[in-house]
């Protein structure tokens, strides 16, 4: 102590304070690590747990429905007639399918040009705009989205197609090519970026525009990204549901054409989810199309997977 | 340290004119780098055979060397040639690095006898309050001043507040940084510059009161003015703590070393007392190194 | 056509079409505004929704959406950082690991009816709680759950190695290590990430519907055995229900609430990320 008074430099000494502190640093301390580790592996195996879980719970109600109807006449019946004994679900997969498939059709272009711009030509003041934007548009809330597009797209449809509604899947694809540009833009600008520059500055050294560039080397060498983006985009799609469900009408049929009411999976579920009673079969049958949702999105998570291990081989070969 | 001494000139004028006469009268040199050679120090960590393999590329092979207790052991050397996986080897620290392979020992004066830390069993929490380290850049934690010091003590079990505040007063003063941060112990460490930055460093590894203490290019990244300050620092703590440090400065390693170990692709080409190697070296390549022939 | 006119071509089209997603943006947050800000009066937000008469406000709702979401947050977060410090701090390349990472993915693209049915069937059913704000909230937590564990893998593996060494070397534990210095530098990025996963919790919907139900207590209660329609639900239900001759004016001020609120929690990130900024510039 005397040491800190004298206002010399402190050394060490075995008095003191540092006798005191020495004695506690030295001393055994309690180990409570164990305790934390355990907590923090709890954490995540939690994570299997409940995935686990969800395909469990899920896919026993499905089950329960196979007892009584075969998956066959499940997965490919035409009519959708609880009341009749009938649960065919192709009406929904088609719909389904198809709503996500219009929003490829439309997201994907306009999002790989988005891509495009934010990577490669946005200047930092637009891409200050742009980002921003992007990530607004992924934070507006699915209801909304089905809000809007049912005051302000469902009846410009309406008006500029003669039909009576305006419900259906055109409308489902539109709102759902909004929705899916923030997933895809990001995924494909992160594809883009992460191609080597100097391939690209290879070629247009080559003499070649920016553009041919874009095209015939740029966008080839991140098309394994790009791809995963799209996929990724469909899953987003897929299971959609109230922004969908708000602008297709809601008819459980097969539809005839993209301006006349539809269902999805998704949309024939949260409709029912709610009013039909636990453990009858018209319960259970949402039940299995839960299940189907679930299988699709697993399979499209297996195929990122595996375009992404193709993404990573492809950038170790550039290299 | 004065300032000329700091200037990069040559090596010879800043070997020390008077030698220590005794070990147990250490007069407190007004040049570091006192010559050693008559004086018989015990060692604070003696390391036999000790190997650091990357994978399967070789880090050091084989190396023997004695570090002398209360005393500034420098290491150097040119890039890559070792020395700082030799001194992370002797807290351990190149285990937190994938695919690290260690073979030997490192002997560590451990309550009064020798105990090879590489042992099974060894706690390395112990091991890390006894050799203590400071960093190529000065890494303090997001937190104040006072905070940053009392880290070790805090984590060790002293968590009365009286006892937290002296430690912190008692090791800022050794690292000569009261007096600039006494006003504002609360302030994020953040706010201080490089150099008080490093200094805290040092403070930190005091308070938790090692015996030994390593430090890895500790003022590569500083300004000239802050390192002189910590050269000043390592000699008044060499009184009291065996420092091993790394640095690619000749200059410093004669400024504040008393021993020189020279390593090159992984071995220890040579060992001495620091006026020794620095005058007359016995190997041809400390011989080219010294005289700045290569690295 | 030539090269150049092609290249000329193709860059206005690209250019075209962000200026194009820029407008879709712009188009539904001012139609959004415009059609809800009116009907945004005091009196809207502190009155209780009417499933019989028109007039009806969301004083419930705005209360059971701050309700779930900080329950469901309090759920997630712990657990959810826990397998993040796991994954980024313990985890060695393995199969248990990929399990993990497999089981964190496949969660994160479960679409969120998905979760609603698990929800409805565990929470509401098998542990009859029936509609009941816990049940909502837990199913919600289960959702933001993948999204958690990542932000907070990415936040503990951005802090320097430097300061991990740092600590290791002044003889503190490994869990010392973690709680004291690697997680108080990750508090930015973290903050980030709880906000952007409290910012979708606000506006899940499909989740709650038949967990935490489509209709508030009668009087104000923290009850979270309680049912609780949140602003989100709400803006389906007054739609889907279509009993109410003001439908479309509930529907408006609900929606342009959900979105100030989307715009406070994006500001909030972005204060979160210059916050950040600064501190990662005065540590130089």
């Amino acid at each position: 102590m005397s040491a800190l008074n004298t206002g010399r430099t402190a050394v060490p000494t075995q008095t003191g304070v540092g006798a005191a502190v020495r004695t506690r640093l030295r001393g055994r301390r309690r180990d409570t690590g164990a305790i934390w580790r355990g907590l923090f592996f709890a954490s995540a195996i939690f994570l299997v747990i409940s995935i686990a879980a969800i395909l469990v719970m899920v896919g026993r109600q499905a089950a329960a429905l196979f007892t009584q109807v075969r998956p066959l006449a499940f997965l490919f019946g035409r009519v959708w007639a609880p009341e009749h004994g009938l649960y065919g679900a192709l009406p929904f997969l088609v719909g389904s399918l198809a709503a996500t498939g219009l929003a490829l059709l439309i997201g994907v272009p306009l999002g790989l040009a988005g891509a495009i711009y934010l990577a490669k030509l946005a200047t930092p003041r637009a891409q200050r705009v742009m980002r921003p934007a992007i990530e607004l548009l992924a934070g507006i809330p699915s209801v909304v989205y089905g809000w809007v597009g049912l005051t302000a797209l469902v009846p410009f449809i309406r008006r500029h197609s003669g039909h009576v509604t305006g419900f259906g899947l055109l409308a489902a694809g539109v709102v759902l090519a909004v929705m899916v540009l923030p997933t895809f833009i990001s995924l494909a600008e992160d594809a883009l970026r992460a191609v080597p520059q100097d391939i690209e500055h290879g070629s247009l050294a080559l003499g070649t525009t920016r553009w041919q560039t874009i095209a015939h080397v740029l966008i080839p060498a991140a098309w394994p990204g790009i791809a995963a983006a799209g996929i990724l985009s469909m899953a987003r799609a897929i299971g959609e549901t109230m922004a969908v469900q708000m602008v297709l009408g809601n008819s459980p049929v097969i539809p005839a054409g993209l301006i006349v009411p539809a269902s999805t999976l998704t949309s024939e579920i949260v409709l029912e989810m709610g009013s039909t009673p636990q453990g009858s079969p018209a319960n259970n049958a949402l039940f299995a199309m839960g299940l189907l949702l679930l299988l699709i999105s697993l399979g499209l998570i297996i195929a990122v997977r595996a375009t992404r291990k193709e993404a990573t081989a492809g950038v170790r070969q550039a290299h | 340290m004065t300032a000329e001494a700091m200037s990069p000139l040559k090596i010879v004028p800043m070997v020390p004119k008077v030698v220590s006469p005794a070990p147990e009268a250490p007069e407190m040199a007004t040049l570091a780098g006192q010559a050693e050679t008559d004086r018989e120090v015990e060692p604070a960590v003696r390391v036999r055979g000790l190997t650091v393999a990357y994978g399967s590329t070789p880090g050091i092979k084989s190396i023997d060397l004695d570090l002398p207790e209360r005393s500034v052991t420098a290491l150097i050397g040119p890039s890559g040639c070792g020395k700082s996986t030799f001194l992370r080897a002797l807290n351990r620290m190149n285990e937190l690095f994938q695919g690290v392979a260690t073979a030997g020992e490192v002997l560590v004066r451990w309550d009064g006898q020798f105990q090879n830390i590489y042992a099974p069993g060894v706690d390395l929490v112990e091991l890390r309050k006894r050799v203590g380290m400071v960093f190529q850049r000065p890494n303090p934690f997001p937190k104040s001043i006072f905070e940053n010091v009392v880290y070790g003590p805090r984590h060790h079990g002293v968590s009365n507040r009286a006892l937290l505040a002296e430690a912190a007063e008692e090791a800022l003063h050794q690292a000569a940084l009261w007096d600039e941060v006494k006003d504002k112990l609360n302030a994020p460490a953040a706010a201080l510059s490089g150099g008080q930055q490093q200094r805290l460093c040092i403070a930190r590894a005091l308070a938790v009161r090692p015996d030994v203490i390593l430090m890895d290019e500790p003022t590569a990244s500083l300004d000239p003015i802050s390192t002189g300050k910590i050269e000043d620092l390592l000699g008044k703590l060499s009184k009291d703590y065996t420092i091993v440090i790394v640095t690619h400065n000749l200059q410093q390693a004669a400024r504040v070393s008393h021993k020189t170990a020279f390593f090159l692709n992984g071995e220890l080409i040579e060992a001495a007392p620091t006026l020794q190697m620095m005058t007359n070296p016995r190997d041809r390549r400390t011989e080219n190194y010294v005289t700045g022939r290569f690295g | 056509m030539s090269a150049k006119r092609i290249d000329q071509i193709a860059r206005w089209t690209v250019t075209a079409a962000a200026g194009l997603i820029l407008l879709v943006l712009g188009y539904i947050l001012g139609s959004v505004l415009i059609n809800g800000l009116p009907v945004l009066s005091w009196h809207f937000l502190t009155s209780r929704s009417s499933n019989l008469e028109p007039g009806g406000g969301i004083s419930m709702q705005i209360f059971n959406t701050i309700y779930i979401v900080t329950l469901s947050m309090l759920i997630a977060v712990p657990i959810g950082l826990g397998a993040g410090v796991y994954l980024a701090e313990y985890a060695r390349p393995g199969r248990l690991t990929s399990l993990i990472r497999l089981a964190t993915e496949s969660l994160a693209s479960v679409p969120s009816i998905v979760f609603g049915l698990f929800g409805m069937i565990v929470f509401a059913n098998a542990a009859g709680l029936g509609f009941s704000r816990l049940g909502g909230a837990a199913t919600l937590a289960i959702l933001n759950l993948p999204l958690i564990v990542r932000v907070s893998e990415e936040a503990i593996r951005a802090v320097p190695a430097d300061l991990r060494h740092a600590s290791l070397a002044l003889g503190a534990t490994k869990e010392q290590t973690i709680f004291s210095a690697v997680l108080p530098a990750a508090v930015g990025r973290l903050a980030t990430g709880v906000t952007l996963a409290a910012g979708r919790a606000l506006g899940e919907s499909a989740v709650l519907i038949a967990t935490a139900g489509m209709s508030s207590p009668r009087y104000l209660t923290f009850d979270p055995l309680a049912s609780g329609e949140t602003l989100a639900v709400h803006l389906w239900a007054v739609n889907a229900e279509n009993s109410l001759s003001d439908a479309a004016r509930i529907a408006n001020g609900t929606a342009a609430f959900l979105i100030l609120a989307m715009l406070a929690v994006s500001l909030g990130i972005g204060w979160f990320a210059r916050r950040l900024d600064r501190r990662l510039a005065g540590q130089g």
